[in-house]
């Protein structure tokens, strides 16, 4: 059942990060990847209100697999972002390849403060 | 779209060219025309890299308040294994076209995560192990980042590629 529950959310989670990347790429003509830096932080955001709303007794676990596990963690990827970091790098584009590195660290990190948060003030 | 003026709208409707919608205002094309295929693979391969990266998280659990190793593990090899394919896709050989929705978007997609690794931040600054935090932060984007670099460096030696070269 567990399983089952992690493969359901990643079924949607990993498309979603897949039409995210074409609807957001496709709206923008600079080299910076914010079709992915736009699926990781959604993901960073909604794991966050997830994981607080489980530490609040909001959430059941059942939940924390289907959209933490399953959804949030194939929404959201480290091996895209850290590809696009490197083909930036390569291409001569170093200083976006840094502020590729630094502002998803940066708004991701900050997604997830700012979504436990918000489940802290609506659930706790 | 905004209701517009029917097709020859009688005599007074404006001249063909005038009457033609300006560039942006034109329907897009539809996100999913044609994405049938791709879709599909990127979701098989999405369950498949998360069910082992969820395996991975049974297998060797990190406890909360400790170094998320098991996150990490995966999300460096994930980048090391990007990294390959990625040049052997693009620069190699010519392979199906769903090959990269499928391994690099779908499964290597689906078996790292960011989010994961922002929250697990979040918790470890929470339970007040703010080091541990700042070690794991900076460790796994210097190791992922070193990981895809050095994979991606090694498989253009073995192909025999020049490097920074990309035939896409």
């Amino acid at each position: 059942m567990n399983w089952l529950l992690v493969l359901c959310g990643a079924a949607v989670g990993a498309p979603l990060r897949y039409l995210t990347d074409r609807a957001v790429q496709s709206r923008h003509d600079s080299v910076f990847p914010w079709g992915t830096f736009t699926a990781n932080v959604t993901g960073c955001l909604v794991l966050g209100l997830l994981t607080g709303a489980v530490a609040a007794g909001a959430a059941s676990s059942q939940l924390q697999l289907l959209l933490g596990t399953g959804l949030c963690g194939a929404l959201s990827t480290y091996s895209t972002f850290s590809y696009e970091t490197l083909r930036l790098a390569e291409s001569g584009a170093r200083f976006l390849a840094a502020m590729n590195a630094v502002a998803s660290v940066v708004a991701g990190l900050g997604a997830a403060f700012v979504g436990v948060a918000l489940a802290e003030a609506l659930w706790a | 779209m905004g209701v517009r003026q029917a097709r020859g709208a009688g005599p007074r409707a404006a001249p063909a060219l005038l009457r033609r919608r300006p560039a942006l205002l034109r329907r897009r094309p539809a996100l999913l025309r044609g994405q049938g295929p791709t879709v599909a693979a990127v979701a098989l391969g999405g369950m498949l890299g998360a069910a082992a990266r969820y395996g991975a998280a049974l297998l060797w659990p990190t406890a909360p308040g400790t170094f998320p190793w098991t996150t990490l593990v995966v999300n460096v090899a994930g980048c090391a294994a990007m990294g390959v394919l990625m040049v052997v896709i693009t620069e190699g050989r010519q392979v199906h076209r769903l090959v990269r929705p499928f391994l690099g978007t779908g499964v290597l997609g689906g078996f790292t995560t960011f989010s994961t690794y922002a929250v697990d931040i979040e918790n470890l600054t929470d339970l007040h192990t703010a080091r541990t935090a700042l070690v794991y932060l900076a460790l796994t984007l210097l190791a992922a980042l070193a990981a895809v670099w050095l994979a991606a460096t090694a498989t253009r030696r073995v192909l025999g590629l020049t490097p920074g070269r990309h035939g896409r």
